[in-house]
């Protein structure tokens, strides 16, 4: 239709060329993942704690700074920011927080190095499909996974692909806490993937449960349900924060995030 | 309840309140229970009054069963189930008193001393009609359905192409939210409302902390107000331009649907870039907001231009054959249906019902803002999709004008409920109205938080024009009606 010949050639140039070069991620102004710097902590304070909604932050005397931080619980709410008296938690644009192990969300002194990629995971390094599954999200995980294929992110340049079929896929992508009513359906999705299968969690609440976790009808996200080969807290995360995700989990690019502290 | 015209009566006189406001002209919304002590469950009727004015409350105290208000207004029937799972609490002569939100046989969430399934005389989650005919076939279809796609279980009866019996099952998403809010402070409450509907976060958050701000009697600064307008307005506009690539999609129109997705990036961008958040979390506090927001010169450029390739993409849209054709006559709601079933937001405007709840119940600064209402009466997804259109340019306008009349000032008052306060909050959401009554505890936390959410209600009125039409349009006509299920689910 030659009616949309322009849109068609424009929407050409709309395509980001991050992360193959330069930094146009589409982020620029987006909040983090609070950071966490000890050295300003207060004797005795524990403000954040008190208000943080999740548990990410929690009392812990012996921790440095006297509190104990795990991202994989944090739903970005901003409010240990503002609370913080002396900056010692900060807003931040550290959003690239998938990580392979669960322990690399929590804040540590001296963080391990970081874990290999699984060798069957290298494999998918030419072409990725993904099967998700919405387990309880609020859909604002949705909202951002839809945006990946818009024109801006264009997913399938990277040579991923979201596919219909459990059996055709390499990857279960999971959002949400996990509702008792999904439970079911999401093991079965999982059981109909031919092995060598991965999971990924994507989104606090599959993470950890987010704001949602517990309670009648929800689980506490993936962790007991499926073996978890990448978490990406984040609520939601971004759409770059799910493709430097997937690239991490392909062994395409380095994990950003080592206890808790986001690399440069 | 601060916010509404409250009476108490007794549970069986709601019959006959319900008949008189449907015969005056009112519309019921919801109704929820809850304990006012342990050991008391009341029920709280809400409804909009005839002509405007505020919200109308009826409270009882049920002894035995209290009569279903369903077959009066069969908009209620969904309300009433929930609260016989929630609560264990049966209403008499339910037309459909099967289990709704709760997937399993567990004792009423809010009623742990009552056994599991106490209430109901039925107990299949899934009313599905018998239907012995050999030709007739079944194709359950979810709960994971294809792409990336929120949760939910659709039952079609077809035969060829013909679908003669549809019913979705959207309740495999129930997360207890509402339960959720129990407890916590009022403040901490706005950080669980931005996530029951993601990509509802500011319509939610606005909802409750109008409630809270109700229950506290508390009146928001100028400037708070203007703002909230800004953040609501962006919310609409980034979920309709998502909406119109997403019935594009439907349509196959490949180039429409990518457009209206970089349309919908580009808002999201510019959220971003003002808030912090794609999705306008973290603004908003009972009170005002949680920060100042200081809207660039950037802004308003910014938005005219989204306004003018909008434009020029709706042109684009309303000159394609293909995909008009297959949005006209199709899926049509009739008004009256609409009425019956309580459909609200755009999909009620497009079916000739001409409400809107920044009008006629005006809340943060639109009373003093020109407000645009686009109404059409074909009731099908054409009409859907030229309503919506028609709604971000009257958004990016009224966005202009806030940003035009802004005014400095202070942008949170101090709102903190005293104990027992109760309020009701409103917002036009983009998919229609929302509503969030609070109950705070004699601790000053809260006790009881209803959510009654536009998608609820849509959902409900949908399969209403899935019945009885053709599989190739089943696609196109439930994204013309823009639902979330989340929402939905809660
Ligand atoms: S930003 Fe994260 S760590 Fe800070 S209060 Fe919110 S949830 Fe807790
Ligand atoms: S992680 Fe946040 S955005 Fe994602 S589903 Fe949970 S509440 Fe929603």
């Amino acid at each position: 239709m030659a009616l949309w010949t322009f849109f068609g050639l424009t929407e050409g140039k709309a395509t980001t060329p991050w992360p193959r070069r330069g930094e146009a991620d589409g982020q620029a102004d987006v909040l983090g993942m609070p950071r966490f710097a000890p050295e300003h902590c207060q004797e005795g304070c524990a403000v954040c704690a008190e208000i943080c909604p999740t548990g990410a932050i929690a009392p812990r005397t012996e921790a440095p700074g006297g509190i104990a931080v795990d991202y994989g619980r944090c739903v970005v709410c901003q409010l240990c920011t503002e609370a913080c008296p002396t900056g010692a938690l900060s807003p931040s644009h550290d959003w690239a927080f998938g990580v392979r192990r669960r322990e690399d969300l929590v804040w540590l002194e001296t963080p391990a190095p970081e874990a290999e990629p699984a060798a069957g995971q290298r494999a998918f390094r030419r072409s990725l499909h993904i099967r998700h599954v919405d387990a309880g999200s609020c859909n604002g995980c949705e909202s951002e996974l839809q945006a990946l294929n818009n024109p801006f992110y264009n997913l399938h340049r990277l040579g991923i692909f979201f596919t219909p079929s459990p059996r055709f896929a390499d990857l279960l992508l999971v959002t949400g806490p996990v509702t008792h009513a999904m439970l079911g359906p999401l093991r079965a999705t999982w059981e109909a993937m031919a092995e060598p299968r991965w999971v990924m969690a994507v989104g606090t609440c599959a993470v950890s449960g987010g704001i949602a976790g517990g309670g009648y009808a929800c689980g506490n996200g993936l962790d007991g349900v499926l073996p978890v080969d990448l978490y990406l807290p984040g609520c939601p995360p971004n759409p770059a924060a799910i493709i430097a995700a997937l690239l991490t989990f392909q062994g395409r690019l380095p994990q950003r995030v080592l206890g808790g502290r986001h690399a440069e | 309840m601060n916010g509404t015209e409250a009476a108490t009566v007794p549970c069986a006189q709601m019959a006959e309140i319900a008949r008189d406001l449907f015969a005056q002209g009112g519309r019921m919304q919801m109704v929820y229970a809850w304990h006012p002590e342990p050991e008391v469950t009341e029920l709280l009727y809400f409804a909009s009054p005839p002509e405007g004015g505020r919200f109308l409350l009826w409270r009882c105290r049920p002894e035995g069963n209290p009569p279903s208000l369903a077959r009066i207004w069969p908009s209620l029937g969904w309300y009433e189930r929930e609260i016989m799972d929630l609560f264990g609490l049966a209403f008499a002569n339910h037309p459909e008193p099967n289990r709704l939100v709760l997937s399993e046989d567990i004792p009423p969430p809010f009623n742990g001393s009552a056994p599991a399934r106490a209430s109901r005389m039925a107990d299949i989650p899934r009313p599905l009609p018998a239907i012995e005919a050999p030709e007739v076939q079944t194709l359950p279809f979810g709960p994971v359905r294809a792409d990336v796609l929120e949760s939910a279980e659709f039952t079609f009866f077809y035969i060829g192409e013909q679908i003669i019996h549809y019913h979705p099952h959207l309740f495999f998403k129930h997360r207890g939210m509402e339960a959720r809010f129990a407890g916590l402070t009022p403040r901490l409450g706005t950080v669980w409302a931005e996530r029951v509907s993601g990509v509802g976060s500011v319509a939610h958050a606005l909802a409750y902390c109008q409630a809270i701000e109700a229950a506290s009697s508390c009146q928001v600064p100028r400037r708070a107000r203007a703002l909230r307008v800004l953040l609501a307005e962006l919310e609409r506009v980034y979920n309709h331009l998502h909406y119109l690539g997403h019935l594009a999609n439907t349509t196959t129109l490949k180039v429409g649907e990518a457009q209206g997705k970089l349309l919908e990036e580009r808002a999201k961008q510019i959220n971003a870039r003002l808030t912090g958040s794609r999705f306008l979390r973290g603004l908003l506090a009972p009170g005002g907001l949680r920060c100042d927001l200081a809207p660039g010169g950037w802004l308003s450029p910014a938005l005219e231009e989204l306004r003018a390739e909008t434009a020029r993409y709706v042109d684009l849209l309303e000159r394609s054959d293909s995909h008009l054709d297959r949005l006209i006559t199709t899926g049509v709601l009739l008004r009256r249906v609409a009425l019956d079933q309580g459909a609200t937001g755009p999909v009620q405007r497009a079916s000739g019902i001409d409400r809107d709840l920044r009008r006629d119940h005006p809340y943060a600064a639109y009373a003093d803002l020109p407000l645009v209402v686009p109404v059409r009466s074909e009731g099908d997804a054409y009409a859907r999709s030229a309503i919506r259109a028609a709604e971000i340019d009257a958004a990016i306008a009224m966005m202009q004008r806030v940003l035009l009349l802004l005014e400095d000032g202070p942008v949170r008052a101090d709102c903190t409920p005293a104990p027992g306060a109760e309020g009701l909050g409103w917002a036009e959401s983009p998919r229609g109205t929302l509503f969030y009554a609070v109950h705070v505890g004699a601790d000053g936390r809260l006790a009881r938080v209803k959510i009654k959410s536009p998608s609820y209600s849509n959902w409900r009125v949908f399969p209403f024009t899935v019945h009885e039409t053709n599989m190739m349009d089943y696609a196109i006509n439930e994204a013309s009606f823009g639902l979330t299920i989340a929402g939905c689910a809660r």
